[in-house]
């Protein structure tokens, strides 16, 4: 995670630079022995109000979660005695939550890769200084404030086999209609068409200020030895937007994994066995099938697949870092 | 299409390697030694126009629609202005919809509420593991840290069950403080606090100021961009939260926007000027506040990487 955390940094403005200040940012008081129990009572006023948010909300139901995994609890009360990992052993043979799992994923692989390379594109466009750069910013970045009611609604409708957009542009360059949405393994694709309209903003802003902060003297150096614009490219901009990359890679990947709500919205609640997520299974087994234990369980799958791609993130990135 | 992004000029005497503020980059913060105009140029904007067109047409398409009558928005076609010509009619139902203004007022103060104690107790918090020495802050930081790799969506079930124990289910409380934990503003903020010069805080308090006081008049004013930056995150994530508000309420008057709308969706199902009315009075007041604190919002992303959705 720290590795994650530092990375971020190469978004901006390194503040751990400025002057004045210890190695760790801390500062120990003077007279250490006589103030620490003052200085406890202090800093424990100032951290309480957040711990006690911290501990009820986070805390406290990452744990009873794992219990209540651990029991035939319902939503309306009944049930809740204890059934050991009979959830688990059902969870990991119920083919809708392999099928949920493989849909999550697909659309993580299928969003993330446009998501980079377009907010990549984007970036470096915007970066050569051509004049309208508010134009291209609002463009490219207010999507993404839009709530996922309002995408989920433009895009429906974008997606109409009858009467959008989608399908009127097919047939003005006579392509034959295809029903977004109402069409098996071609749901999700859909999904991931808004969700990449949607989201890629947010990474060509973090591309754009890596961008801005590679050092001008670089490009002079390499000017003077003799380097065209693209060998500039790929021997100095690509390599300093490594950390970034690495950053917009790890969000990404999580941010796709919890997939629900646009998915849920655009296929109107009505999941397809090709569209469901993962997350849309926890809410299904939960809210609508009423069995709070099961999905629990679920939540904890989830839970383990979400650390097993970050865990595998932080390797990667150690890695990369290790050897430049 | 990047081969002018990387041009240089060599003569260009500014050399540029402070902190760049992205939302200041206009035509003389461009690389140096970029020909003014030439084919790839040329090529590298209309690229960038086509993208942005790309990018625009949806939202744009959506507005047109909705100043549709329902007949030329039902009849499809991409003009601009329907057989029929330009009607308010949309807007007047949705409006007619008396729900629609308790929702957006429910939004409006939820989000702020949400916004207040999110900033105020993660700046107090992120100000404890910056400059007090207490036992154990390390570990408890990296806990902290460590929480931000649990996703929310984990959590709705346990959560849901806590507030049911807690008699929180349909009111404004449950909405509110579940979403009041946002582990990366800490780290953020943190970050920030160890910046400020340990000098500054010092000068105070020889003067006799307590730490709280020192916090309050030293370091918070000192913070205001950055609190502003944070502030506006928190409120844009709380006013397009859906999964959350969705599942704790179940009154229609206790319902913010993005669900209120979701539910009467399927009412308005095949009324698509409606429907479309709805998505544009949904973003209108954050396409407002993007308009006002463009800068600010911008900045943040590029500077604090938070956000994400």
């Amino acid at each position: 995670m720290t590795d994650v955390m530092a990375g971020r940094s190469a978004a901006g403005p390194e503040p751990g630079a400025a002057p004045g200040e210890d190695s760790k940012g801390r500062r120990t008081s003077p007279t250490r022995g006589q103030a620490s129990r003052r200085g406890q009572l202090v800093a424990w006023a100032f951290l309480g109000p957040f711990m006690v948010a911290f501990l009820l909300f986070v805390i406290w139901p990452l744990i009873h979660g794992i219990y209540l995994s651990l029991t035939d609890q319902s939503l309306t009360g009944a049930g809740g005695s204890f059934i050991g990992l009979g959830n688990y052993s059902e969870a990991l043979s119920d083919p809708v939550m392999w099928t949920s799992i493989g849909n999550t994923v697909w659309f993580t692989l299928i969003t993330t890769v446009p998501l980079v390379l377009l907010a990549l594109i984007m970036a470096l466009l915007v970066n050569t200084g051509l004049p309208g750069q508010w134009l291209w910013r609002l463009s490219f970045f207010m999507p993404f404030l839009l709530a996922s009611t309002v995408i989920s609604q433009i895009w429906v409708w974008i997606f109409n086999p009858q009467i959008g957009a989608a399908n009127e542009i097919l047939s003005a360059v006579g392509l034959e209609p295809i029903a977004w949405l109402q069409t098996a393994n071609v749901d999700l694709i859909s999904i991931a068409i808004a969700t990449i309209w949607w989201t890629v903003g947010f990474n060509f802003l973090l591309y754009l200020a890596a961008l801005q902060n590679i050092p001008t003297l670089q490009y002079e150096a390499a000017a003077v030895d003799g380097a065209g614009p693209w060998r500039q490219l790929f021997s100095i901009t690509i390599p300093q937007l490594g950390p970034v990359t690495g950053v917009i890679l790890v969000l990404q990947m999580l941010a796709s994994l919890k997939l629900f709500d646009q998915a849920y919205q655009m296929m109107e609640g009505g999941s397809s066995e090709t569209s469901r997520p993962i997350v849309q299974y926890i809410f299904e087994a939960g809210f609508v099938g009423y069995r709070f234990g099961y999905a629990s369980a679920i939540s904890y799958i989830f839970f383990v697949l979400i650390l097993i791609v970050g865990i595998f993130q932080m390797v990667v990135l150690r890695n990369r870092k290790g050897s430049s | 299409m990047s081969s002018t992004a990387t041009a240089t000029r060599t003569d260009d005497p500014q050399v540029d390697v402070a902190p760049v503020d992205v939302t200041k980059v206009r035509r003389t913060n461009r690389m140096p030694g970029e020909k003014p105009l030439g084919p790839a140029r040329i090529l590298a904007f209309l690229a960038l126009a086509l993208m942005a067109l790309l990018w625009l047409l949806p939202m744009l398409w959506a507005i047109v629609t909705s100043f549709k009558t329902e007949t030329d928005a039902a009849s499809g076609g991409l003009e601009l202005i329907g057989p029929n010509g330009i009607t308010t009619q949309a807007y007047e139902a949705i409006l007619a919809e008396g729900n629609v203004y308790v929702w957006a007022l429910n939004s409006l103060w939820t989000s702020a509420v949400i916004t207040l104690i999110t900033v105020s107790i993660s700046a107090l918090a992120a100000y404890a593991f910056s400059r007090l020495d207490f036992k154990g802050s390390r570990w408890i930081f990296l806990a902290v840290i460590a929480s931000i790799i649990v996703p929310p969506q984990a959590l709705i079930i346990p959560l849901y069950y806590q507030m049911l124990t807690f008699n929180m289910v349909d009111t404004y409380w449950g909405l509110i403080l579940p979403q009041i934990v946002m582990a990366p503003i800490i780290f953020i903020l943190k970050k920030f606090f160890d910046a400020v010069p340990v000098e500054l805080e010092d000068a105070a308090r020889v003067d006799g100021a307590g730490r709280l006081r020192v916090f309050f008049s030293v370091v918070l004013p000192l913070s205001r961009p950055i609190l502003g930056a944070v502030s506006i995150f928190v409120f844009i994530q709380a006013w397009n939260n859906f999964l959350w508000p969705f599942l704790i309420i179940n009154d229609t008057t206790l319902m913010t926007l993005p669900v209120g709308l979701q539910t009467v969706l399927s009412a308005y199902g095949v009324q698509y000027s409606q429907v479309m009315a709805q998505a544009v009075l949904a973003a209108l007041p954050l396409v407002i506040v993007f308009l006002f604190y463009q800068r600010q919002i911008v900045k943040g992303v590029a500077t604090t990487g938070f956000g994400g959705q």
